[in-house]
């Protein structure tokens, strides 16, 4: 018996892909391959073992940009939340670093630090670390007065307070700001490959477009899509395993 | 010099036999004064009611006692000692539970005891103990949004008595319990005092809750705060559970509250 959940994602997945190889077969456009054929490219990119040395390159600048900006993010959303008094001179840089146009930056950042990793990793960063850093803020402001109360009472010194009451109370919004920003950190690692240089699975999209190779390109982009989804899963577990009582049920499997 | 400030501070109880005393104790929040020159005893080993209209400030004067709020003038003292901040001698429990949501009952119970660095074995131990004395076996590995109301306080309460303080305080802990349970829980309360040599205050807005488990009930009188008058039931207090509520004198107290407060619920 499959549980209901399970059923349904495989349902949705099979409506949403047969909806692509109905577009593909139409077609819709002769750039867009059908959803069979773009497996086979991807099949086919996996056999070659092109797409593991595509991924050995882009995961570079993806997981050290978003592990710098879920380390400083968090940490620095800590700080925000806890002072009363940094908050008016950070919250406006991040709002502005969220809201700016990334595309338009790009060419700055490659000025300044040229075409390599660290101009990827900002990419990642810029992508990633704002909403980090304000959803754990706004999260730390918020932590209910009666526990913090309960703690002082049961004379918890300020250290068990963030530790054991701040951090904890706060973990679903940071949790939730990371899946925004770790998403954003994808899109931010695929644009950079795109915009700055072509290495990576930014190569194989680009490279695919140029000699009209659709399927390709169209698996690569899927590929990454199936990463980020493996990914945001992998950390609901994560979240879920270290404080499961925040669980009301909203947790995906 | 300390031999002589020893010798004060043994001096000091000798009135009645007082466990908490609060010394003219005021309170201001910028220009709203929310107590004013308050002075109160709380014998040791009974329970003492606050009882008076909302925004009397008996949840204000409740939680300076606990030193999670500083007067701004006057002092409290408990047994003798001046009480400069929260303390191991207090144990406080909290109107909305104050539950950590992501905490089994076990370790909510054993909580405090966390917080004092004792040993996971041992803390575990005397929780399990008195989630038993509150009647939760069973719910040890439950989470709190899984309890009903009563239960959680019930919690809150196993948390407060496994620290082992001489003074537990109250804050209106039954006000979010449903009628059935919050009997159930007073009818308790009177046990709790009986078996456990503790000094309960407890702050209510419920007449009747706090006659029927009082020793000692302060009317506390609003804008700004004072005690305007202490009572002490006498007859009922030895009798039954069940006949406590047909007592003359539980009957008289709740009228005469009654007609002391009447003109100051809006």
């Amino acid at each position: 018996m499959i549980n209901r959940p399970l059923a349904l994602k495989l349902l949705s997945a099979f409506i949403v892909f047969g909806a692509w190889e109905i577009a593909g077969r139409v077609p819709v456009s002769f750039a867009f391959p059908t959803f069979i054929e773009s497996m086979q490219a991807l099949f086919r990119l996996t056999i070659e073992g092109t797409i593991f040395t595509a991924y050995a390159e882009t995961l570079k600048p993806l997981v050290v940009g978003v592990s710098i900006s879920a380390f400083f993010g968090i940490g620095m959303g800590l700080w925000v939340g806890l002072s009363q008094r940094f908050e008016w001179l950070f919250s406006p840089i991040f709002i502005v670093m969220q809201a700016a146009p990334l595309a338009a930056l790009i060419p700055i950042l490659v000025m300044a630090y040229g075409i390599g990793l660290t101009s990827k990793v900002f990419v990642v960063c810029i992508m990633a670390m704002p909403v980090i850093v304000l959803n754990t803020a706004s999260a730390v402001r918020n932590t209910p007065a009666s526990i913090k109360d309960m703690g002082k009472s049961f004379l918890a010194t300020d250290r068990d307070i963030v530790l054991k009451i701040v951090i904890p109370a706060a973990s679903p919004v940071i949790f939730s700001g990371l899946r925004l920003g770790i998403s954003a950190g994808f899109i931010g690692a695929i644009l950079s490959e795109l915009k700055i240089t072509p290495t990576g699975v930014g190569d194989i999209i680009t490279y695919s477009r140029s000699i009209a190779d659709y399927p390709s390109m169209y698996a690569a982009i899927f590929s990454i899509i199936v990463l980020a989804v493996l990914f945001l899963n992998l950390l609901e577990r994560i979240e879920d395993f270290l404080f499961e009582g925040n669980n009301r049920g909203y947790v995906s499997d | 010099m300390s031999q002589t400030n020893d010798a004060f501070e043994k001096s000091e109880p000798v009135d009645m036999d007082s466990a908490v005393s609060v010394r003219s104790v005021s309170k201001n929040y910028g220009t709203v004064e929310a107590l004013r020159d308050l002075s109160l005893e709380f014998p040791r080993g009974q329970l003492t009611s606050l009882l008076g209209p909302s925004g009397c400030g008996k949840t204000t004067l409740l939680k300076i006692i606990a030193g999670l709020l500083e007067p701004t003038s006057g002092e409290i003292l408990i047994e003798g000692k001046k009480v400069t901040g929260p303390g191991a001698d207090r144990a406080f429990v909290f109107q909305d539970f104050a539950l950590l949501p992501w905490a089994s009952v076990i370790r909510n119970v054993a909580f405090g005891l966390e917080l004092r660095g004792v040993a996971k074995s041992e803390r575990e131990a005397i929780a399990e103990k008195y989630i038993k004395n509150v009647g939760l076996s069973g719910f040890e590995k439950s989470y709190p949004h899984e309890l009903s109301g009563g239960m959680r306080q019930r919690v809150g309460l196993a948390r407060a008595l496994s620290v082992d303080s001489q003074v537990l305080l109250l804050d209106e802990p039954f006000s979010a319990v449903d009628e059935q349970n919050r009997r159930k829980f007073q009818e308790d309360m009177l046990e709790l005092v009986r078996n456990e040599n503790k000094t309960f205050i407890f702050v209510t807005h419920s007449i009747e809750e706090a006659v029927y488990v009082s020793d000692q009930i302060a009317i506390l009188l609003p804008r700004p705060s004072r005690v305007s008058e202490i009572i002490r039931p006498t007859s009922f207090r030895n009798t039954d559970v069940e006949n406590i509520r047909r007592s003359p004198e539980y009957l008289d107290i709740v009228d005469q509250i009654w007609a002391s407060l009447r003109n100051y619920v809006e």
